[in-house]
């Protein structure tokens, strides 16, 4: 079942017509609209006049994310905001966030793309889905639900939280596909045993997962705890949110939305592309944004090309699902988190040292972070309410900049590794 | 049917196209807006083989054609519409018609021709009235209706106009637009260029913006008549949602 199949099973010649016509007007439109990049091509001395193939791209500098964080919130915007129908966020307090807008037809072709992935995966106008996903700045939610609508599905926007209520309603409402990162899928499984609720008397037949790396290991945990088929999709708020790239009833790599968004791999230390379908950091143009067009993203996400034709029939290319990240960036609840975001937190708070550790783990299929501070001596020798009070301050603050709550605990001062080179601030213990 | 990379043209030393790269798939119509100067004009007359490209590919029906002569061009089903129609004015509107089927004539003799011209009268009545007439002596509405004909006669795979909607009334100009969506709706394929942007993404499937010979911004119909930059720019006063 496809959604556009004049799009998603289109000869490879037609689509790179298009790829082209689409990044040399995108190209135009970062050039005169977006100063950040008008800057960076003068200085490159690239006229985009000078792109004439794909392969063209490469003269082009790449944009990371402390670009966005520099300019925040409305820098990269290529066009004025009163034409920006909508804006999302990253977490993080100014200096650490990265904000994205959208104009009217940014949303229209997100819904699309949405409503693409969704189709891929099974989900027709017929289904109920509950997108479990927070609504709010992150563009997990609404990205989904406007995917969902523009379907024609009917849509149950119950957000994240309250696993009984989820259950509850998937009982009553019928649900037959449900939407949410891969652990969550399986808490809700736990759950429903808990609550003695036989996922066989449900509804639910589809599951569209991500925001965290999940492995096939898991896959098949979830599809036989809740009877479904599940798919994993993929995509990140710096070039749109959800719809990027999913999976077709194959099962077997991600169909890269390529018409609007074009792909590359890339080796993270030397930048040069890496040879069909070896793995390498996936970095991405987009084609179609107005409001916010990325010129070679790297989005630190580690995977490979696919470029065998799925035998689905769709000619947009596969990726494999993330299998990592080529910085720090964690993935803690379906949240990114930055351990320099954790660093800047404790150097707000006295009697902090700036040597912390975080510990990721996972109980029960739920994600939990504990962060090992290091503090002054004294504290030690302070009443107990002293310290009580020090680590909810830390918690507090934790808690706000990054978005989700972790555990605190103080430890005295030297007794987290020191090493000359970078310091071991993140241990993972999670095996996917 | 219709491929362009990397199209660099212009007449002697001035550049007039930069880097243009568009496409026309079989039954849509696409148009081509653009202010004055822009280079809309420059455009049709490289694919139809009057202009040298001075780099880049025209493929027209999956050959590369950048290079072709224009007789070779409409030979192989490419036929423009010039600006200002430009009807052989001192023949009769038949006779220009008939010339029109050369081609076809060619190879497949007068019956198709005949038969060719038979379809024409049945899409443009106004012609079939006037068929002993003077071109010259013709409305501007007609003129045009005669042009598109007389490019039609040939059986054309593109048909590509420039300007149609130059020089006349709104109601003319209506008129004229709805023979071109008929032609979609038959099966044709056309590329219209226009100044008159919202009379165009009206009727098209799909639209790129032409400003100073570089293609700004793309896309189907209906999301360039919601861009605001194509509103502000081409299509007057913003319109209040």
């Amino acid at each position: 079942m496809y959604w556009e199949p004049e799009r998603e099973c289109m000869p490879r010649e037609d689509l790179e017509q298009l790829q082209l016509e689409r990044l040399q007007s995108t190209l135009y439109r970062v050039g005169t609209h977006v100063p950040f990049y008008k800057k960076k091509f003068a200085e490159l001395k690239i006229n985009f006049e000078d792109i004439r193939s794909l392969d063209d791209l490469r003269r082009l500098p790449f944009t990371v994310k402390q670009d966005l964080r520099d300019n925040y919130p409305y820098g990269l915007f290529a066009v004025p905001l009163r034409d920006v129908v909508r804006v999302h966020s990253s977490s993080g307090t100014t200096g650490l966030a990265t904000v994205v807008g959208y104009s009217r037809n940014d949303i229209k072709n997100w819904s699309n793309l949405v409503a693409r992935v969704l189709t891929g995966a099974g989900v027709t106008r017929d289904d109920v889905i509950q997108i479990a996903f927070g609504y709010g700045l992150f563009t997990g939610g609404f990205g989904l639900h406007y995917g969902a609508e523009r379907l024609g599905a009917s849509v149950i926007p119950i957000s994240a939280g309250n696993t009984k209520r989820q259950i509850q309603i998937m009982q009553d409402f019928k649900t037959t596909a449900l939407v949410c990162t891969p652990s969550y899928a399986l808490i809700i499984a736990d759950t429903m045993m808990e609550m003695g609720v036989n996922p066989n008397g449900l509804s639910l037949r589809y599951g569209l997962f991500g925001a965290e790396p999940w492995s096939e290991a898991m896959r098949h945990e979830i599809n036989e705890k809740l009877g479904i088929r599940a798919t994993d999709n993929y995509g990140l708020s710096e070039v749109m949110g959800p719809g990027v790239a999913g999976e077709c009833e194959q099962c077997n790599g991600l169909h890269i939305n390529e018409d609007h968004f074009l792909l590359e791999v890339v080796d993270p230390e030397t930048l040069e592309p890496v040879e069909p379908g070896e793995v390498g950091e996936l970095v991405i143009t987009t084609l179609t944004k107005e409001a916010f067009p990325m010129i070679r993203y790297r989005t630190r996400d580690l995977t490979r090309l696919i470029p065998e034709p799925c035998a689905c029939g769709r000619t947009l290319m596969r990726m494999q699902r993330v299998m990592g990240r080529s910085d720090d960036m964690l993935i803690i609840k379906g949240v990114n988190v930055f351990p320099v975001q954790i660093e800047k937190v404790l150097f707000e708070i006295e009697g902090t040292q700036p040597h912390y550790q975080i510990i990721v783990e996972r109980e029960n299929h739920s994600d939990k972070a504990t962060v090992l501070v290091e503090v002054n001596e004294s504290i030690f020798f302070d009443e107990m309410k002293k310290q009580r009070q020090m680590v909810d301050h830390i918690k507090a603050r934790l808690s706000s900049e990054l978005g989700i709550g972790v555990a605190v605990k103080l430890v005295e001062e030297k007794t987290l590794e020191r090493s000359l080179g970078k310091s071991q601030r993140v241990i993972d213990k999670r095996s996917i | 049917m219709l491929k362009i990379r990397n199209l660099d043209a212009g007449y002697g030393k001035l550049r007039v196209l930069k880097n243009i790269s568009l496409h026309v798939d079989g039954g849509e119509i696409v148009t081509m807006i653009g202010a004055n100067g822009a280079g809309k004009t420059t455009l049709l007359s490289t694919v139809i083989g009057l202009v040298s490209a001075s780099s880049g590919e025209i493929i027209f029906r999956d050959h590369d054609r950048t290079k072709e002569a224009a007789q070779k061009i409409v030979a192989a089903g490419c036929v423009l519409v010039p600006e200002g129609r430009q009807v052989f004015a001192t023949m009769s509107v038949e006779e220009n018609l008939i010339l029109g089927g050369y081609v076809l004539q060619k190879n497949r003799g007068k019956r198709a021709v005949d038969k060719e011209l038979g379809h024409q009268y049945e899409l443009f009545p106004v012609l079939k009235e006037r068929k002993a007439q003077l071109a010259g002596t013709l409305s501007g509405g007609e003129q045009q209706m005669l042009a598109m004909g007389r490019a039609l006669m040939s059986r054309p795979r593109l048909v590509m106009m420039d300007e149609p909607s130059t020089g006349l009334a709104p109601l003319v100009v209506r008129d004229i637009f709805r023979v071109i969506v008929r032609l979609r709706d038959e099966g044709n394929t056309v590329l219209l260029v226009e100044q008159n942007a919202r009379a165009a993404l009206a009727i098209a499937d799909r639209g790129y913006v032409l400003e100073t010979g570089k293609i700004i911004v793309q896309g189907p119909a209906e999301d360039l008549l919601a861009n605001r930059d194509v509103q502000r720019a081409y299509l007057g006063r913003e319109k209040i949602e």
